[in-house]
């Protein structure tokens, strides 16, 4: 851990992450400052500075598109480095167990990520309450709190990928071109894919008129379902519900019954801390199930590697 | 002697501290390691001789516990390496070939790491720092970066690293591959020294043989996974050489063996 606070590598990231932060709260502080003149404050909006989009992307798109960034950059490099200065023999043939190197690695990881990501949601929320002089009640306190969670998780994943990565490729180069590699897939290609594979399985006409609406359903199923394999739409749908408590369902507008929508325009108000964790509570779990599965993979597949130094 | 006590482990008197039977390691269809019997005596100064790729390497890796034998017993220090690995670990040394050191970080770092996941609290371990850093020679380029050490310096380094724990038994794989004539000279007399004042049992890997002659009590020849020859130089050479003969080098030996396999 001492090592990942001291290397170049990891100062340059947070300190773009950092500074995105910064910026991004300031610009949104500054647009919600305008926007909130001489009206009654909405309520929750302080959690405004985390998904507000200001003039670009919101911090929380940015952490789910950028966070793996940060988790794969910790982690490429962890097991194979060690193999390639030739430390990892050594280290084994300490009286330490085999899984504490491997553990150590992700548990060391996963405590900077949590670091990090404290530290830029207190400067935002620090920056916040200056620029648009709102404190955050007790509630928004707790989603940001779940918010927090979902995302060290998230990263964790990613920290997770990139050590699985390092225990099987000899050369770091490698594993991180692969983890990259993944990371590029998930964030860009399976939403690309998604659509292509609902346009062929249920082909909706480009002109809009005269379109079954059967199929418009199918379609647009077909492109959920495919997008939910991606851990970059399970973050982004659990995190966006919980931030913002006006939203009531991940799915999209199309999916609904006139029942559903009626219901949603009826009323307004926004929806409990509790109601919001039982719509995104799948969406959870699942990120806690593939953040574990992928450790395990790791863990097994570092356990039965033979450890042969040449 | 700093290194005379304290050592905690099975303490016997001219026994075996390693004791291996039929051992064998397979490599998928590749045999690595045939059947291997030997026995190492407390105390003493092995030389483990063999051309590249004879599988002297993976015999210690799995006297270590690092790899698991396909069948046959080991007894190191009186535990088994396969089952016990933690108890093996704690009491022995080991010096891998083209050891590597963590090089952002000094000297005396990298030994406070290793003593650290050795338990060593931290009041003792820096005395036995400087203690282990002074046999290989090394306390005056303490503070330097290991990343700028030479060659030989790291080597030494290793060896001060191994000495940390102040282990009953050392095991080095080709502690002079890649060392000058100089470097390779220190690093004989230190490991002699170690052998003959400390009482470490070594085992030492090579392929150099001018220099396992010069410092070992026994050596074993393996040929192919196979320990095709094991005993005190004179004696091999009286068996291989004839009786007549008077100056013999080990290399002689060695190439007589070499041919027959």
């Amino acid at each position: 851990m001492e090592d990942h606070f001291s290397s170049i590598r990891f100062l340059l990231i947070s300190a773009l992450i950092v500074m995105v932060g910064v910026i991004i709260a300031s610009m949104v502080g500054m647009g919600i400052q305008e926007e909130s003149k001489g009206m009654a404050k909405p309520t929750f909006l302080f959690l405004w500075l985390f998904t507000s989009t200001g003039k670009l992307f919101s911090f929380v798109q940015f952490i789910g598109f950028f966070g793996p960034l940060i988790g794969i950059f910790l982690g490429f490099d962890s097991i194979n480095r060690e193999r390639v200065s030739r430390t990892l023999s050594k280290l084994l043939s300490q009286p330490i167990y085999r899984d504490a190197v491997i553990n150590a690695k992700f548990l060391a990881g996963a405590a900077v990520i949590a670091i990090v990501l404290v530290a830029i949601v207190l400067i935002i929320s620090g920056l916040g309450i200056r620029l648009i002089g709102v404190v955050p009640g007790s509630e928004e306190v707790l989603r940001l709190a779940i918010y927090l969670i979902a995302s060290i998780l998230y990263i964790s994943f990613w920290l997770g990928i990139s050590i699985l990565f390092s225990v099987i490729f000899r050369s770091t180069a490698t594993s991180a071109l692969a983890s990259l590699a993944v990371w590029i897939f998930f964030s860009f290609f399976i939403s690309l894919g998604a659509g292509f594979l609902a346009d062929a399985m249920a082909p909706i006409g480009q002109s809009g008129a005269g379109m079954d609406p059967t199929l418009v359903v199918k379609h647009e199923q077909v492109q959920r379902t495919i997008s939910l394999l991606s851990p970059m739409t399970l973050y982004s749908d659990a995190t966006t519900t919980i931030l913002d408590p006006m939203r009531k369902t991940t799915r999209s507008l199309i999916l609904m019954g006139p029942l559903e929508r009626l219901s949603l325009s009826r009323f307004q108000s926004p929806l409990p801390l509790l109601q919001s964790l039982f719509i995104v509570t799948p969406h959870l779990v699942s990120l806690v199930a593939i953040t574990f599965l992928c450790f395990g993979i790791c863990y097994l597949v570092f356990m039965r590697q033979e450890i042969r130094t040449v | 002697m700093p290194y005379s006590s304290g050592w905690g482990g099975v303490k016997v008197e001219n026994q075996a501290i390693i004791e291996a039977e039929g051992l064998t390691k397979k490599y998928g269809h590749q045999i690595a390691v045939k059947n291997l019997n030997l026995q190492i005596r407390e105390g003493e100064v092995f030389g483990f001789l063999g051309p590249n790729g004879a599988g002297k390497t993976t015999t210690l890796l799995m006297f270590l516990g690092l790899t698991e034998p396909t069948s046959g017993k080991v007894r190191v220090i009186g535990f088994d390496p396969t089952r016990d690995p933690f108890h093996v670990k704690e009491k022995i040394g080991y010096l891998p070939e083209n050891v590597g050191f963590y090089d952002d970080m000094d000297a005396r770092q990298n030994l406070q790491y290793i003593a650290r996941l050795n338990r060593i609290p931290d009041k003792i371990s820096s005395g036995r720092i400087d203690e282990s850093l002074k046999v290989v020679d090394l306390l005056e380029e303490v503070g330097k970066k290991v990343g700028t050490y030479s060659k030989g310096m790291r080597q030494r380094l290793g060896i001060a690293e191994v000495l940390i724990k102040e282990p009953q038994l050392i095991f080095l794989d080709e502690p002079t591959i890649g060392l000058d004539p100089d470097g390779t000279n220190r690093m004989l007399d230190l490991i002699h020294s170690l052998g003959r004042e400390k009482n470490i049992t070594i085992f030492l890997s090579s392929h150099l043989l001018d220099q396992v002659q010069r410092i070992c009590d026994r050596v074993g020849i393996m040929i192919k996974g196979d320990l095709v020859a094991m005993g005190p130089i004179e004696e091999l050479a009286k068996k291989k050489l004839g009786v007549d003969k008077e100056h013999y080098t080990l290399e002689e030996i060695y190439m007589k063996y070499f041919k027959e396999a």
